[in-house]
């Protein structure tokens, strides 16, 4: 379908809005992109699309994606921090797919991907 | 940065940073008088004259840090496409960020992907207000994200994940067809 007005935009949510109904959780992930001038130039933009659009491909109730500015780790971006209940895992050197697979490992299966963590806090 | 609209996002931070509850965006694209045209207006904070004086120097930034880079690479920017950044502020008022190209130089990057952009600014803050404008030639076309928000029955960022790539499409959609000057 092709959407060209709010109407058709309105209706999409209508539908997504019925399959749902039922399922509702409180937000437990959260996930901070750096969007800095420094995050921005090494494509976290991207990274975060790609993150929002696994999110809504995967209806994942429990996440909420947010931004922070530069963490004077410029080196490293993009950096994404993925925090659930005071346990803080910040990812570096990032790109679109390994954003994706961040979702598909630690948020979905609970498995940190060890490889990519730049720093992490318990 | 390989795209305007990356530069778009770096400045629209900063009126974030400024703690503004409405930004308008507005790109000018004028064909006859050879020029393109990008203004950001936020009615955050403000800078006073001092602070005005050095935000084009890349070793000044008014956040928690050394450098700032936003506005020194929009200007660099600016003036290799034959154009110039000018930058009106007023404590308590907001700021606004004028910047000119000249529309055909070769270094001047595409627009880019302007969705993605507006759609990353809006699910992280869903409670700011986005005023979108692009005028090509004669012909333009606007949306806002309040209103957005309201038509969709809107509260929360997770409410906004069913509709993400809808409103990519319609935003797609409707850049293309100003473009072709419907």
């Amino acid at each position: 379908m092709k959407i060209t007005s709010i109407d058709d935009l309105r209706k999409i949510k209508e539908e997504a809005q019925k399959n749902t109904l039922l399922r509702e959780g409180k937000a437990d992930f959260k996930i901070v992109v750096c969007m800095g001038t420094c995050g921005i130039a090494a494509g976290a933009r991207q990274v975060m699309s790609s993150l929002l659009d696994e999110i809504s491909k995967r209806d994942l109730k429990n996440v909420v994606v947010t931004q922070a500015g530069c963490i004077g780790l410029c080196d490293r971006e993009p950096l994404i921090s993925v925090e659930k209940s005071g346990e803080k895992v910040l990812y570096g050197d990032l790109s679109p797919e390994k954003a994706r697979q961040i979702i598909a490992s630690h948020v979905v299966n609970g498995q940190i991907i060890g490889e990519w963590v730049v720093h992490a806090e318990r | 940065m390989k795209e305007l609209a990356l530069h778009i996002l770096d400045i629209m931070e900063n009126s974030i940073r400024a703690h503004a509850s409405k930004i308008s965006l507005s790109l000018i694209d004028e064909a006859r008088a050879n020029q393109l045209t990008l203004v950001i207006r936020d009615n955050g904070k403000g800078m006073d004259e001092e602070i005005l004086s050095r935000v084009k120097d890349p070793f000044y930034t008014g956040q928690n840090k050394k450098v700032g880079m936003g506005i020194p690479l929009l200007e660099q920017l600016t003036s290799i496409c034959g154009g110039q950044l000018t930058i009106t502020s007023q404590p308590g008022k907001g700021t606004c960020i004028e910047a000119t190209f000249q529309r055909d130089h070769i270094d001047l990057p595409p627009i880019g992907n302007l969705p993605d952009t507006l759609m990353v600014l809006y699910v992280s803050h869903p409670e700011l207000e986005i005023e979108y404008e692009h005028i090509v030639n004669d012909c333009r076309w606007s949306f806002n994200t309040k209103k957005m928000s309201e038509e969709l029955d809107i509260k929360e960022p997770r409410d906004i994940f069913p509709v993400l790539q809808g409103i990519k499409e319609w935003i797609q959609y409707h850049e293309s067809q100003i473009q072709e000057g419907v």
